[in-house]
């Protein structure tokens, strides 16, 4: 009841806003067509677009068949309903607040201000500050799949345990209060972390690290499954994971190559090392399989795939396919050994490696950035330590604690929070029985027929 | 009357009911099932997670039969699963006390062809 109210509030306060923006649209277009005409080139507009249905396919079905086959026959579901409830909350959070808190008009660096809620000053002219060539709007939905992918993400670490209203209350409340502020500090104009240089070209920090980070945290305060370790059945349906891992793989095209946010030389060299770091990562797991136990899975080649995606992606735009080459090799081998080695020490339940692959991988390559990008790829980029210029990489050091303090800090209140509103974990009951029936009142298959 | 109860290798199923087919018992009802014997199952890993003594995919046939053709299904379906390695699975035979054709109402020799 409280979110619905909340959600009354904000509708009820953001509507004339949209209604405002409509009429402001066309009084814009109509007054300077010639002016908008100019500055949007329609090859960058064209590349945006589809790259923002790219971004938009990692999470449905990407994600979701990734996430789904990993799991238990009972839950499958489920993991599908919350990445495909993520693109619907998420979009509409969004467009109401999310985008003016993340990409707003700066306050003191840490915020964006409400005066873009409802998109309110987001037109079909170009906003110069991010994308000088394509239209606001255009930015502003690109930007909108980044949103709904990274607490999608999260879902790994939680999943087969938490009530769904929980879920929906929870990620409601972290892109608020996580994602935008985080987006805000590393890409938006005035943020602090953007302001001390750090490089991110597609959203190591934004993105995977600080999904990775809420990932682990939230494993541990909602505790383990019942039956972990031992009594837990394998992935349920490992042709999904592999089907939704590839759609991944396609979709961070958009993801990476669409951040130069132009259809230019910068978009082709992100594309090529976003490829080739994938491929590398893909063989180094299996590699690593082979070294610890004799033999290379399927599982295995596809979570190497991920992990490299994950890590190249604040350095596709700054860095060279050798560069890529290494990230994508250090991806498989250190998150192979957080994965299989160091999960099973510590003996938390992140039951599909959210935070071993994405906030590890993340953090190496928010790191490696800082050791192997070149202005020669990119000049608006920097040096890394590799390339003359060890400062880079004390900055990168810099922007990735900023983000593993703030969002393991607010992520664990706002689980303590949404506990003591309405209660996170499912009953044991419901548990057993599994989310799919208890949560939604389906089932995944029918034995007969 | 007996009913036959085997369990077998899911690739020796079409050998075996060839080998039914050619003794004259076409009555036969098949269903996938899980299951080890001494063999154990194969051990499998997922990202280095080991899943010890998984249970193995064998195919369960059910026949019910007059007892003048036990010995005949006994042979085909010995003769037709058998390979030699372990796990190559076992035969059950129990005494059957009735037998109904739902259509006609035939019961026992009659209905059981």
């Amino acid at each position: 009841m409280g979110l619905i109210g909340l959600g009354i509030v904000l509708t009820a306060g953001v509507l004339p806003a949209l209604a405002d923006e409509a009429a402001s649209n066309t009084v814009a277009v109509a007054a300077a067509p010639a002016a908008a005409a100019s500055a949007v080139n329609s090859g960058d507009t064209a590349w945006v677009l589809i790259s923002t249905a790219f971004v938009m396919l990692m999470t449905i079905p990407g994600l979701a068949f990734f996430y789904g086959g990993l799991v238990r026959k009972k839950n499958v579901l489920s993991v599908l309903m919350q990445c495909f409830f993520l693109m619907c909350a998420i979009s509409l959070q969004w467009v109401l607040f999310g985008y003016s808190l993340a990409f707003g008009p700066d306050v003191k660096s840490l915020i964006g201000n409400l005066s873009w809620a409802g998109l309110r000053n987001v037109g079909l002219t170009p906003n110069a500050d991010y994308a000088g060539t394509i239209p606001h709007q255009v930015f502003m939905i690109f930007q909108m799949m980044f949103a709904v992918i990274t607490p999608g993400l999260i879902v790994g670490a939680f999943a087969e345990r938490m009530k769904f209203a929980a879920f929906a209350l929870f990620t409601l409340l972290w892109a608020t209060l996580v994602y935008d502020p985080v987006c805000h500090w590393v890409w938006g104009v005035g943020g602090f972390v953007r302001n001390w240089g750090a490089l991110d070209f597609a959203g190591g920090t934004v993105v995977h690290i600080n999904a990775g980070i809420a990932a682990i945290v939230s494993a541990v305060v909602l505790g383990r499954r019942l039956g972990h370790p031992h009594k837990l059945s394998p992935p349920h349906n490992l042709p999904f994971a592999v089907l939704g891992a590839a759609l991944l793989w396609f979709g961070w095209y958009g993801f990476n190559a669409g951040s130069a946010l132009a259809a230019n030389g910068l978009a082709g060299s992100a594309f090529v090392a976003t490829h080739i770091a994938t491929a590398v990562a893909g063989l180094a797991w299996a590699g690593m399989d082979v070294l610890f136990n004799r033999r290379m899975t399927v599982l295995g080649i596809i979570s190497g795939a991920v992990a490299g995606l994950v890590a190249i992606t604040p350095a596709a735009g700054f860095v060279n396919v050798m560069g890529s080459m290494w990230i994508g090799l250090g991806a498989g081998v250190i998150c192979y050994l957080f994965v299989s080695i160091v999960k099973e020490k510590l003996g938390y339940d992140d039951a599909l490696d959210a935070f071993g692959v994405h906030c590890i991988g993340g953090i190496w390559g928010a790191l490696a950035t800082g050791l192997w990008a070149t202005t020669t790829v990119n000049s608006a980029g920097a040096n890394g330590l590799f390339y003359g210029n060890p400062a880079q990489f004390i900055i990168q050091l810099k922007a990735v604690a900023v983000t593993v303090v703030y969002s393991g800090v607010v992520s664990f209140i706002l689980l303590k929070v949404v506990d003591a509103l309405i209660g996170l974990r499912a009953t044991e009951q419901n548990e057993r029985i599994g989310l799919d029936l208890t949560d939604h009142r389906e089932t995944g298959y029918t034995m007969l027929d | 009357m007996k009913y036959i109860v085997a369990i077998i290798q899911p690739d020796r199923l079409d050998e075996v009911l060839e080998r039914l087919t050619d003794k004259q018992i076409h009555l036969v009802t098949v269903s996938t099932v899980m299951g080890r014997g001494r063999q154990k199952g194969i051990a499998e890993v997922y990202r280095s997670h080991k899943e010890a003594g998984t249970l193995l995919k064998k195919i369960k046939l059910e026949i019910g039969v007059n007892d003048d053709f036990v010995k005949s299904a006994i042979e085909a379906i010995t003769g037709g699963a058998r390979t030699g390695q372990v796990g190559d699975g076992k035969i059950f035979v129990l005494n059957l006390d009735e037998c109904y054709r739902i259509r006609t109402g035939e019961t026992g020799g009659e209905a059981i062809g």
